[in-house]
């Protein structure tokens, strides 16, 4: 019972915060709204029994790539004024890729998951512990998690280049 | 969970909390008693016999202040600047666990609010977000000096941030639980995690030293390039809320260290102690917790020695440091841990 309400509770902060970092005229609010998502999310990732998860999603989420966000906003120092007219072909064009998306999104999630099976999920208590996630990830999943680390890798060199690039000039 | 159980926790919380002000605040007594005996001077010496109600005297200072908010700011993000920076201060001391078992009428009551078991994690996530209280606070403020001030203790947090997380996990690998309290009863027969783990102690002093803001690494403020810091703006006790988060933040650092590292509230020979003394369960549990702030308490006064007795650092000299040093030496730290447990046989055996 406690959980149900634990839930609805959740889902509103998140979708209210979500629908205020969109709204919001200052960037610095948008992005204090879209922490606010995050922790709503992280709840729910609680109420899954995921912990890790949720601890994870806080730490490199709402701990380090949002402050990242912050600061250039910040640094930058955004304003409704400096903010650049869009035109409503671009408006519409992003409506539309945005909902082909969601729509791709939602089919999927539907196609690829019974009720049940996301039912049956939700019940095993053991299934989100850090153990039981580190054990499928480094004995059932190894390759893909070793070729998607080979991916952070990448994009870490990419992203040393090109802060580096400048000096030469 | 039943009501005496959630009627004590709640007691707890407010014990707790109670204790890391009044420990914070006879913090700023100590750091000046502790100045002034290095600089051979009496010190604070008014108040009270020794000096002893200044803190008391300190706070209504802060609390009559004139109370300003500059002219342009942005008022909600202003007030929610310290108010943040405060919370997440004393968030982190919910997984400590400040001693055993206590055992009142048949009912057995555990001295720590929550054992959950990703308490190292959480930890991890509260201490990054103590991040948005400055960054908040710096630019609310509409100055461009509170925001250089405020930039600077971010990137110095998050850049410490990852040397301390990657020390820890040489300590993880070996306890196998991010518990804090399991990690703490492992280190209850044995020897502190200390002794196996140094390097990785070591990393972690330093790294608890930058995410303090504490000397040598108090770049965050700096008058003679900042004016001030990231609270150039504030004034009354939303600066007292800024400094006073600064001495919690020790305190509650220092409790993880000793949980982590030097054995939490055990101390060497208990059983055996307890047994020639014959004291009871509960008075054993009293007798830990108190140890366990003996041992805060020493590495506060540690924390202090080190502010009076070293220079600063530059601030590319501490960014350098961070990511160029203590960062290998972590992995390094990691590695070695991992084959010296591989050669003992401790895992890779499944």
């Amino acid at each position: 019972m406690l959980t149900e309400y634990a839930f609805w509770f959740l889902t509103f902060v998140a979708i209210f915060s979500a629908m205020g970092m969109i709204l919001s005229k200052n960037p610095v609010y948008s992005v204090l709204s879209l922490i606010v998502t995050f922790f709503a999310i992280a709840g729910h990732y609680f109420l899954l029994n995921a912990q890790f998860l949720a601890a994870v999603h806080i730490i490199v989420y709402a701990g380090a790539i949002m402050v990242l966000f912050l600061y250039v906003i910040m640094m930058l120092n955004l304003n409704k004024v400096d903010e650049e007219k869009r035109s409503i072909w671009s408006k519409a064009a992003a409506a539309a890729s945005f909902g082909i998306l969601l729509l791709v999104v939602s089919a999927a999630i539907g196609h690829g998951h019974a009720q049940s099976e996301l039912q049956s999920v939700a019940d095993t208590s053991a299934i989100g512990t850090t153990e039981t996630l580190g054990l499928s990830l480094y004995k059932e999943f190894l390759i893909p998690f070793e070729i998607s680390s080979v991916l952070f890798l990448a994009a870490m060199v990419g992203a040393v280049y090109l802060s580096k690039k400048e000096q030469y000039n | 969970m039943p009501i005496e159980i959630l009627l004590f926790k709640l007691l707890l919380c407010g014990i707790i909390f109670v204790v890391s002000l009044g420990v914070a605040a006879y913090a700023t007594w100590g750091e000046r008693k502790f100045a002034a005996v290095l600089q051979d001077r009496v010190g604070p010496s008014r108040a009270g016999p020794f000096g002893l109600l200044q803190p008391i005297a300190d706070g209504v200072k802060m609390f009559m202040k004139e109370e300003m908010l500059p002219n342009k700011s942005n008022k909600f993000l202003f007030i929610l600047g310290p108010s943040l920076f405060m919370l997440t201060a004393c968030m982190v001391s919910t997984v400590i666990p400040w001693g055993g078992d206590l055992t009142l009428g048949g009912v057995t009551y555990n001295l720590q609010i929550t054992d959950i078991n990703i308490g190292i994690l959480y930890m991890f996530g509260v201490v990054s977000l103590g991040i948005y209280g400055i960054m908040i606070g710096g630019w609310a403020s509409n100055n461009k000096y509170s925001l250089l001030g405020a930039l600077r203790a971010s990137s110095q947090m998050i850049s410490y941030e990852i040397a301390m997380g990657l020390s820890i996990i040489a300590l993880v690998m070996m306890t196998g639980t991010l518990s804090l309290r399991e990690i703490v009863e492992q280190q209850n027969a044995g020897v502190s995690y200390v002794v196996y783990q140094p390097l990785g102690f070591l990393i972690f002093l330093i790294c608890a030293f930058a995410e303090t803001n504490r000397a040598p690494f108090d770049l965050a403020e700096c008058e003679t390039e900042l004016v001030g810091g990231y609270h150039t703006e504030y004034s009354s006790m939303k600066l007292g809320l800024f400094l006073f988060a600064e001495y919690i933040n020790m305190f509650i650092s220092s409790a993880v260290m000793v949980s982590l590292y030097f054995g939490g509230y055990n101390f060497p020979f208990q059983t055996e102690i307890a047994e020639a003394l014959g004291l009871s369960a509960n008075g054993l549990t009293i007798i830990q917790t108190l140890i366990f702030f003996g041992k805060i308490v020493g590495f506060i006064l540690f924390f202090m020695w080190v502010r009076w007795t070293l220079p600063r650092f530059r601030y590319d000299q501490l960014m350098s440091l961070g990511w160029k040093v203590l960062l290998p030496l972590a992995l390094v730290n990691i590695f070695i841990t991992g084959i010296v447990m591989w050669a003992l046989g401790l895992i890779g055996n499944n």
